[in-house]
């Protein structure tokens, strides 16, 4: 069972949360089909440190950027959105 | 040697002391003609089809742990190609094919038994749908049948057909080829035969990084040294991203943890295999007597071949509303593998952003079932560059170009 930490309401457990992505700036609409698929469907994928966004579903809403390693499973801290990092 | 009748008795005579090993396990040379990055059951298959339909012989696997230890050896052994779009029937269809004949191609016992695989709805607009994904198979030219609720009752009468069943059975609808293989001996079987025709299958041997020049790859750094090579096949399912990191190019993939788990042996009480889309889990008896079952993802990122207990209690929860008999049972194990998953959740095969590269990765869930179909794909791109009909709309193109191949929702299997 995954804590994670959430900014606004402190650590909860996994169910209450959903993954939602690893974070990217939405490039502009006149890009070409190829940028805009790299946006869409690519992954950096990491194996280790990885920075993803994640919202607490089932508590407060809110979305949050969340520092973890994907091979141990260890979180490292939770940002609120325009939190310095 | 050949596995016979008469090679049983005379080694019983010898006191079992002549088998010889099964595959050899040499030292990498410096250079081969192909070399495929995976030793699960799709990198095994590719090399045992490049050495037998294709001729080439100067072939290395190269797998960072041992043979088969990864996707391979933790499925749920399922085997199907009940699927909606053509484009998938045909490879997983072509894939069944292989796999009923491959005991005795191989001539290693893989103990395919088509005990027919039955998904069931728990709503008339289930069966509605239903309805509408048997005709598409079944003008894919898959063997499935709709079943009523008293047809699903006659078939397994063990499911939950009680007045107060929190999901009520309506019916369903079987591929009656489909069923289960020993996972274990797919990996074990290609081996042995790839190594029987000159391949050498390194276990051990990790690959740290790839030698590029000018855009095309001509060999790889291992963690036994370098090995060049003319073309090289990526089949490492979870860790496609990893590999594809090294290489300069990332993939539409994520990789997650995917939960299985057995129970303690009981006598035959389940004859065929059960998935429900209310509870999204699957369940099949193995022929030691544990059932073994699985559902849905650990939904975020992990390469860490463990899930979560939440997930776990899910599943758990699934087969006990589906299976009320089953509660009193002990669960032996658990555990989970590294499966790669695609946004439209069908594979990617073909020629990687560098040249010289092809992939067969992001299977996702469901990679067991098509191994050989896997493994032949991969097979025929290394030798010829070129894609077979068969692999050509699970290009990596497809992406940019839109052409998804959405099994999401048709694949028959709650994800």
């Amino acid at each position: 069972m995954l804590l994670i930490p959430c900014p606004w309401c402190g650590p909860r457990d996994e169910p209450e949360f959903k993954f939602a992505a690893e974070p990217a700036l939405r490039p502009t609409s006149d890009v070409s089909d190829a940028v805009w698929a790299d946006y869409l469907y690519l992954r950096t994928n990491e194996k280790g440190f990885h920075r993803e966004v994640w919202s607490h579903a089932g508590g407060c809403g809110q979305f949050f950027l969340l520092e973890r390693d994907t091979l141990t499973h260890t979180i490292h801290r939770a940002l609120k959105p325009g939190e310095p990092s | 040697m050949r596995y016979s009748a008469v090679s049983l008795l005379r080694q019983g005579l010898a006191g079992q002391t002549g088998w010889p090993q099964a595959w050899r396990s040499p030292e990498p040379k410096k250079s081969y003609d192909a070399v495929i990055v995976g030793g699960g059951g799709h990198g095994l298959a590719a090399a045992y089809y490049l050495a037998c339909v294709h001729g080439m012989r100067r072939v290395a696997v190269l797998e960072k742990s041992w043979l088969g230890g990864g996707n391979t050896g933790r499925n749920t052994t399922i085997v199907r190609s009940n699927y909606f779009f053509p484009e998938s029937a045909a490879i997983y269809d072509f894939a069944l094919r292989l796999y009923e004949g491959l005991s005795q191609e191989l001539d290693y016992n893989i103990m395919l038994s088509q005990r027919g695989i039955l998904m069931l709805a728990h709503t008339e607009h289930d069966m509605e749908l239903m309805a509408r994904s048997v005709n598409a198979m079944l003008l894919n030219g898959i063997d499935v049948e709709l079943l009523d609720a008293k047809q699903v009752r006659a078939e397994v009468p063990l499911l939950n057909f009680a007045p107060d069943a929190r999901y009520e059975i309506h019916g369903g609808f079987t591929q009656r080829r489909g069923g289960i293989a020993r996972h274990d001996a797919v990996a074990w079987g290609y081996a042995r035969g790839a190594s029987g025709l000159g391949v050498d299958i390194i276990q051990g041997c990790e690959v740290t990084g790839f030698d590029i020049v000018a855009g095309r790859v001509t060999g790889v750094q291992t963690t036994r040294g370098a090995i060049s090579a003319g073309a090289i096949g990526l089949a490492a399912a979870g860790h496609s991203g990893v590999l594809a990191g090294m290489a300069g190019f990332k993939l539409p993939i994520q990789s997650y943890a995917l939960q299985a788990m057995v129970s303690e042996a009981v006598k035959p009480i389940l004859d065929t295999v059960v998935m429900s889309s209310a509870t999204g889990m699957y369940v099949s008896q193995s022929d030691k007597g544990e059932l073994v079952f699985g559902a849905g993802l650990d939904l975020y990122p992990s390469y860490a071949q463990r899930g979560n207990l939440p997930v776990e209690r899910e599943v758990i929860a699934g087969m006990l509303e589906m299976f009320p008999a089953f509660r009193r049972l002990k669960l032996l194990r658990a555990w989970a593998g590294l499966v790669d998953v695609c946004w439209d959740y069908s594979p990617i095969i073909g020629p990687a952003p560098v040249q010289g590269m092809y992939l067969n990765c992001g299977w996702g869930t469901g990679g067991f079932k098509a191994i050989p179909a896997g493994g032949w794909m991969l097979a025929h791109l290394l030798a010829t560059g070129q894609h077979h009909p068969i692999s050509a709309p699970f290009d990596l193109s497809r992406f940019e170009t839109g052409r998804l191949i959405d099994e999401a929702a048709g694949a028959g299997i709650a994800h």
